[in-house]
């Protein structure tokens, strides 16, 4: 029986997480945290002269969907523009993750990289 | 002895004949008698304290009064020596604003590393403002028990001592008595403190054994309601030492458009209108405690504790005392630490320990359960926290046992 919630790529995801590397160069960074479960997050954006994306990195210690999130979230952005970021719902993020009824309770993890990168790029 | 009938006791059962309430250290559930008396209250003799001449108002008065000499019984301490207020964190930080003004930067406050955030930031404000120094008692990382070899941070400088009888995260049950005996001997002039919100409903608490200044508790880890909580002084203390923290009616004796003078203790602490529906919610929760009896709830959760180590202990990690020991340096009778117990479990964060067991009906807490500094101290992000009531039954272990089977099946 599959979970409907710790599908195997989530927690594929969650054992080998994308990106999570800290850059050295980098234009935007951030801090961000859930005060609910106290996971923190550090997110790392290199942009070209374009204001294309070129690297994103993030570091921090999450939860399997938050984890998964940041995960997919990176790898969605990379090319990207910075204005497509602004763009990001909180229902497009779920739609990355490919969970779109998560419950209340956790969709603060499945946006928290959506907000550090958001909150970054400010 | 306790046996499941309890729950009947508590109506939230009834609304979730499955719920597995493992959270009590964050809040406990509510008897009917507490619910009862405070619905007799609203439904019968409304109306304010202190003021009214007419019979429902003299009414309101005595039933507030006789819970203010309920809490006094249930903490050995005399009617006077009790103020009502919203909960541990306004007295704690009531006690951090009012006796701060007395210290220098040539003064210490000492606390321990495993301070609720209600009794740590309080007291790093308003060591901006009076510039004393802080200092921790540490924590032994293997026994998750203070390390008396750090008592030693308690010199004749040390102006306050504040520190709880008993961690929320760790469940550790700290030798406060002690530590209150050897502070006043380094330091006679010290304040000492007890946050005994988390012992509140779990351990005998009896303020003269204690020999403590001040004490804080929240009715609702109590059983009590919500937004009710206690500030025990010593009457000699309410008087002479501690100023007023608010002002307004009630705490006055005198006031004219120049000035106001104080009413006597323990008025001249509780302005305004009190939360009187809930002091008299809270002395019927300390009576439901008393009539249980604390030495056979201390047992029944011992029991429980006991147990879920043992169950637990193969499992996960637990973050604090594992097996209760013997040796411990407590008296007769005593216990080595509460039915409090946080854990980790490799490969699964506690979120997501949290998300599963609730499919199974456990609350649990997940987080840094405000204790963030402990959390990092010991190398955590966080941890999952199960902890015990009077209402825990063995059938809620072990649905919390076959719940983190799960968590272990998912996340393997
Ligand atoms: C040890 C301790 N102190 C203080 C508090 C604060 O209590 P309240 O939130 O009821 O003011 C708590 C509550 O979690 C606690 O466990």
């Amino acid at each position: 029986m599959t979970d409907a919630l710790y599908q195997e790529y989530i927690l594929d995801l969650y054992r080998h997480p994308r990106n999570k590397t800290m850059l050295k160069n980098f234009d935007f960074t951030r801090h961000e945290k859930n005060p609910l479960c106290s996971d923190e997050i550090d997110v790392f954006i290199k942009l070209d002269k374009a204001e294309k994306i070129t690297e994103l990195g993030w570091t921090g210690e999450g939860c399997a969907i938050s984890t998964a999130a940041t995960s997919l979230l990176t790898d969605y952005l990379k090319n990207k523009s910075k204005a497509d970021i602004s763009k990001l719902s909180t229902e497009k993020m779920l739609k990355i993750l490919g969970l779109p009824k998560i419950t209340p309770a956790r969709i603060g993890c499945a946006t928290l990289g959506l907000k550090a990168i958001n909150n970054a790029i400010k | 002895m306790i046996t499941k009938k309890i729950k009947q006791h508590f109506p939230i059962f009834r609304a979730h004949p499955n719920l597995a309430y493992l959270d009590s250290a964050a809040t406990t559930q509510t008897p009917q008698v507490v619910i009862d008396a405070m619905n007799d209250y609203y439904a019968k003799y409304r109306s304010n304290v202190h003021r009214g001449l007419y019979d429902i108002s003299i009414t309101a008065t005595e039933k507030y009064e006789a819970a203010r000499k309920q809490m006094a019984k249930f903490l050995n301490s005399a009617p006077e020596e009790i103020i009502f207020n919203s909960g541990a964190t306004f007295g704690l930080n009531a006690l951090a604003r009012s006796l701060s003004p007395r210290l220098s930067h040539r003064d210490n406050i000492v606390l321990t590393r495993m301070e609720h955030h209600a009794n740590l930031v309080p007291w790093q404000e308003m060591s901006k403002h009076y510039g004393f120094e802080i200092r921790f008692i540490e924590l032994d990382p293997t026994s998750y028990q203070l390390e008396p070899n750090s008592y030693n941070v308690i010199d004749e400088n040390t102006k306050i001592v504040s520190l709880t009888q008993a961690s929320n995260v760790l469940g550790a049950i700290n030798p406060v008595a002690e530590i209150i005996k050897l502070a006043k001997q380094k330091s006679p002039k010290v304040y000492t403190i007890v946050d005994a919100a988390q012992a509140a409903a779990h351990l005998p608490i009896d303020v003269k054994k204690l020999d403590c200044d001040f004490l804080v508790l929240s009715g609702h880890k109590m059983y009590g309601p919500t937004g009710i909580g206690v500030l025990y002084g010593k009457k000699i203390m309410l008087e002479e030492h501690l100023e007023p923290f608010m002002f307004g009616g009630e705490m006055v004796s005198d006031v004219t458009y120049e000035r106001a003078t104080w009413n006597e203790v323990p008025y001249k602490f509780e302005a305004g209108t009190p939360p009187i529906a809930e002091a008299i919610g809270l002395s019927a929760a300390a009576e439901f405690i008393t009539k249980i009896g604390m030495n056979t709830i201390v047992a029944h959760e011992k029991r429980l504790t006991d147990y879920a180590l043992e169950k637990l202990t193969p499992l996960v990690n637990i973050i604090g005392p594992s097996t209760p020991s013997p040796s411990q340096r407590r008296g007769r009778g005593e216990v080595s630490r509460l039915g409090v117990i946080s854990f980790t479990i490799p490969g699964a964060h506690p979120h997501d320990i949290g998300e599963i067991v609730n499919r199974a009906g456990v609350c649990v807490r997940v987080g840094h359960h405000c204790a963030m500094p402990l959390h990092k101290h010991l190398g955590l992000v966080g941890t999952a926290r199960a902890s015990a009531g009077v209402y825990t039954t063995k059938k809620d272990i072990d649905k919390l046992v076959s719940a983190i089977k799960e968590v272990k099946k998912i996340f393997g």
